[in-house]
């Protein structure tokens, strides 16, 4: 029987494992060094918060992988070799596989900066990291204040995660307005207003210069580049960016860029090895999207891809439209399509900008101001359906007919607000149009005729 | 796991002590209560009315005095910060010490009333001579245990109630809904019966007696609803009671079905219903406390239905005994009657399995068989058998038993007094009939479900953690599957507390409803055609 070894039991990993079990009944081995069994990286804050314990945060039931025949080892892996189809172990046993697969993730980046390696210093990925951070910030008596560095959706995380137990948290951003390398101007800078609102000292245009030891080799202050200030703090989180964690990988012959190099099919150079998740770097980045997708979906849509290939129906790994979606603090974020921000925008990319008066609610939408088409939307505040923008930019809709149809997408709980009307009226004042809203059908949005 | 220590204070741990504010309005609510045992010990207030006042005014301002504290400082957003660090709402020390409290509270109400001051014959001391002044204002009768603990029942729900909305003021559905809650029991299961009994005796009656009726409270939540008293009373009431007597039986065949087709179980279990009314206030606390394991979802499919067997078999039994066998004097004889029964159910029966047998799981189909065989066998067993006993039980034994059994060990002594440690469901989800039925129509029938946004899901867990009634509803988010399970609510928490607004409750079309594809969008549509032919 084949034997399929899976390093990294993450969520790329792991939907490999489920789905190769849906369609087959190989041998199914995976190798982790983090934890025992899957757990939801991005809920990882909630754990520290309170929120749910760690148990919750792991999608299946203990005994759920011995059910279904999937074996799972905590180990380390030291090296791969190729020629002999063997991983090396914690330094000691060996492991034969006939098809490898690489689920590797990431780790946080780390830019040289001095005193970056102090106690007191890390990032937020991995559980150890959390559990590091209980150590370094168990409450506001041992940690009494906090530095942030990198202004990310990590970085946002990590800020409401410790001002959930009142410690005092500096975030220091390299940007001048809050992730506006990804997000359009009017959105950033109501993120800007929200972090605020939530008592984080937010530093805009801010560098890291230094981060200064005690006479323990623990973490005693920072040092900001541009001002020269020196901020007293007993933890400093590092949160800009992550990296694919692949220096395992350095002599073992597979190709590696940033991450491990990998074709449409997910295969790397060499036969039987493949790389999905946050460690795959494809040669040439798909459409709008970045060769590595650091992502909770785009792991999974690789992992479910991966396991069509192993088990005998070779595909090819084509993630459909963009989506995506995060929550800065109390405000829900999602995407559907490409809004790049002012930074990224495309020759041909105009928006249209809608933001509540008073609440925290706002929506940009992308469109080609050549032809009027729908290029994408953001929001914030506001649940959208995932299907129905799908749909939409699949169909290649203009731009006019998505706000006729807004009420359509609303998926919001019942009794919200309704923001359309105003919306549409925006919209119409902007480009100086007369559409008028049509009003929400199930018939429409079920698709029944 | 955090490596957090677990104190016994009541504060937990960082950051969640207690305030100088929280501690006074503690301070301010306890004093209430501590009035209350006072009377327990039989310590005599002379003005019993103003006494019973501060009471429930210091209750109330204690409780809405903390949540205020802790509530509205805060920005609008989900407030579940510490929930797990605190001891009384992760099965600490002080949730056992509420859960005993409790459990005690009701074994003395429901078995050993004396103690509560309850004088059969002359007037009742204690605490419930403390209620008396209430109860003579609103009924014109003294008080009894049940109307103390109806009292302090509703201060609960509009105390905690008011909490609750300021814990949500952001989402515009929990906020309705706990208003609706909070109305329900106030006017319908507080008031309403308390005047009806009031009119008892009076010219509009011409003197029959209308029975204390908790209109929203239908059969089989009510098991005693066609119990030979009642219907003696609806008829004695004139016109009145002989409506009130059709409005009970037309809910449960006619209004609540219509109701659950339209809006699902959580027009009544989430948005009416007394129980449900306190697990959603009082007992929000404990909500992320229900067992999510597939073993505890398979005893509650097992003991939920068991109970609504029962209660069928035992209301069957009960009405028997007291109809006769002579036509010229009744319109319905017992064996009219039980024919009417054996047909109703065979029917029923018979549709689901034309219509909807691809629905069940194979365990629900023998479960579903059996029962139906049981309950037919035994009907037949009497109808050929003769006069003496009903069934192999005297009808009275049965409606003790599941009086005792259900009515009270199970919905009070269990149900609530162990919120703090299982949960705030406990009696919803494993004990209620009422619950059952409707969730059989509501997995069956009804045009609700909660739609998955999409492949929007990370499967964080915070919609199981919270979720009361112990459903896995991040199995099916993370799959783009509908949530259409039988057990749902309608509370709209696990669609509150998604980081990533994935979950909405909807009612559409049926088509499509419970066989959907499972639609994890991302992946290029031939890929899915492909995950989807399993």
């Amino acid at each position: 029987m084949e034997n399929i070894v899976i390093i990294g039991n993450g969520i790329a990993g792991i939907s490999a494992a489920r789905h190769i079990r849906k369609l087959s009944d190989k041998r199914i081995i995976i190798v982790s060094a983090e934890t025992d069994y899957f757990f939801s990286r991005t809920a990882l804050m909630y754990v520290y918060m309170g929120h749910m314990k760690f148990d919750h945060i792991q999608p299946y039931e203990n005994w759920f992988w011995e059910k279904n025949n999937i074996e799972l080892v905590r180990a380390y892996v030291n090296h791969v070799d190729t020629e002999k189809k063997q991983l090396l172990l914690d330094g000691s046993r060996a492991l034969q596989y006939d098809k490898l697969i690489l689920a590797t993730g990431s780790k946080p980046n780390k830019f040289g900066w001095p005193g970056q390696d102090l106690h007191g210093v890390q990032g937020l990925y991995s559980k150890q990291d959390l559990d590091l951070l209980e150590v370094n910030a168990p409450n506001k008596d041992v940690c009494k204040r906090a530095v942030i560095v990198g202004g990310g959706l990590i970085g946002i995380e990590l800020a409401e995660m410790l001002r959930s137990r009142d410690i005092p948290v500096t975030f220091l951003v390299r940007e001048n307005s809050f992730w506006n390398g990804v997000l359009p101007s009017g959105e950033s800078k109501m993120i800007n207003e929200h972090i605020l609102e939530h008592h984080i000292d937010l530093r805009l245009g801010t560098n890291l210069k230094e981060i200064v030891s005690d006479e323990n080799g623990s973490v005693k202050s920072v040092i900001i580049a541009e001002t020269g200030e020196e901020l007293p703090c007993d933890m400093v989180g590092l949160t800009a960016g992550v990296t694919p964690n692949i220096d395992f990988l350095k002599d073992s012959g597979i190709e590696l860029g940033r991450g491990i190099k990998v074709n449409r099919f997910l295969e790397t150079n060499i036969k039987d090895i493949y790389a999905i998740g946050d460690c795959a770097e494809q040669h040439e980045a798909i459409g709008n999207r970045r060769p590595i997708e650091a992502v909770w979906y785009t792991g999974r849509m690789m992992g479910e891809t991966v396991a069509q290939t192993i088990c005998g129906n070779k595909l090819e790994y084509k993630p459909g439209h963009w989506f995506n979606s995060a929550k800065f603090l109390d405000i829900e974020y999602q995407t559907y399509g490409w809004v790049f921000s002012e930074r990224g925008k495309k020759d041909y990319e105009e928006h249209f900008h809608w933001r509540h008066s008073s609440e925290k609610i706002c929506i940009t939408i992308a469109f080609n101001k050549e032809n009027n088409r729908f290029l994408g939307i953001n929001t914030f505040g506001i649940r959208m359906r995932h299907e129905i923008f799908d749909r939409w930019l699949t169909e290649k809709r203009d731009v006019d007919y998505v706000i006729e149809h807004l009420s359509d997408a609303n998926f919001d709980p019942e009794f919200y607000k309704h923001y359309e009307q105003e919306v549409v009226s925006k919209y119409n004042s902007d480009f100086g149009k007369s559409i008028a809203l049509k009003k929400k059908s199930l018939k429409r949005i079920f698709q029944i005729n | 796991m955090s490596t957090y220590d677990r104190s016994m204070a009541l504060t937990g741990q960082p950051p969640k002590e207690l305030n100088r504010n929280q501690k006074i309005a503690t301070l301010i609510g306890l004093f209430g209560l501590a009035i209350i045992l006072l009377t327990a010990f039989n310590v005599d207030f002379p003005n019993k009315s103003i006494w019973l006042s501060i009471s429930l005014a210091s209750i109330t301002i204690g409780i809405l005095w903390f949540s205020w504290d802790m509530y509205s400082q805060k920005e609008p957003g989900i407030k579940n910060d510490g929930v797990w660090f605190k001891s009384i709402s992760s099965k600490g020390f002080w949730g056992w010490i509420a859960g005993i409290s409790l459990t005690s509270f009701y074994i003395i109400l429901y078995f050993f009333p004396e103690y509560l001051g309850l004088v059969q014959k002359g007037n009742n001391t204690g605490v419930i001579g403390l209620f008396d002044p209430l109860s003579r204002a609103l009924s014109g009768n003294p008080a009894s245990q049940w109307f103390v603990y109806g009292t302090l029942y509703t201060v609960a729900i509009l105390a905690f109630g008011i909490k609750f909305i300021w814990k949500y003021r952001h989402n515009r559905y929990e906020r309705i809904r706990t208003m609706s809650v909070m109305f329900f029991q106030t006017a319908f299961a507080f008031i309403i019966p308390e005047l009806m009994a009031r009119l008892n005796g009076s010219s509009v009656l011409n003197g029959g007696s209308l029975p204390y009726y908790d209109l929203k409270n239908m059969w089989p939540l009510n098991y005693y609803n066609f119990e030979g008293y009642r219907i003696k009373g609806f008829l004695s009431s004139g016109d009145i009671g002989f409506a009130l007597l059709i409005f009970g039986i037309l809910s449960v065949f006619v209004i609540s079905p219509i109701l659950t087709y339209k809006y699902g179980k959580r027009w009544y279990c989430s948005w009416v219903c007394g129980c449900g009314g306190l697990a959603e206030t009082a007992g929000d606390s404990f909500r992320q406390l229900s067992d999510k394991t597939v073993k505890a979802w398979k005893i509650e499919r097992w003991v939920v239905h068991s109970v609504v067997v029962f209660v069928t078999l035992m209301t069957t039994a009960v009405i028997y005994s007291y109809l006769g066998n002579d036509t010229s004097k009744y319109w319905l004889t017992k064996s009219t009657f039980l024919i009417g029964v054996g047909v109703l159910l065979t029917s029923v029966f018979t549709l689901v399995m034309i219509f909807k047998r691809e629905q069940f799981q194979k365990d629900a189909k023998y479960g579903a068989v059996g029962y139906l065989v049981i309950i037919l066998a035994l009907i037949g067993f009497h109808f050929f058998s003769g006069e003496g006993q009903v069934f192999l039980f005297k009808s009275e034994t049965l409606r003790k038993s599941y009086s005792f059994l259900i009515g009270s060990i199970f919905s009070g002594v269990i149900g609530t007094g162990f919120y703090p440690i299982f949960g705030n469901r406990v009696w919803c989800r494993f004990g209620c009939p009422m619950a059952a039925i409707l969730g059989f129509q509501q997995r069956l029938f009804s045009k609700f479900r909660i739609t998955t946004n999409g492949g929007q899901c990370i499967s964080c867990g915070n919609c199981s953690t919270y979720c009361e009634m112990g459903i896995d509803v991040r199995a099916y988010a993370q799959k783009g599957e509908n949530i259409v399970r039988s057990s749902c609510v309608g509370c709209g928490i696990c669609s509150a507390v998604c980081p990533r607004g994935v979950l909405k409750l909807e009612n559409g079309p049926l088509q499509g409803r419970i066989d959907s594809n499972q639609v994890l969008l991302g992946n290029d549509v031939d890929l899915m055609t492909l995950v989807n032919k399993k």
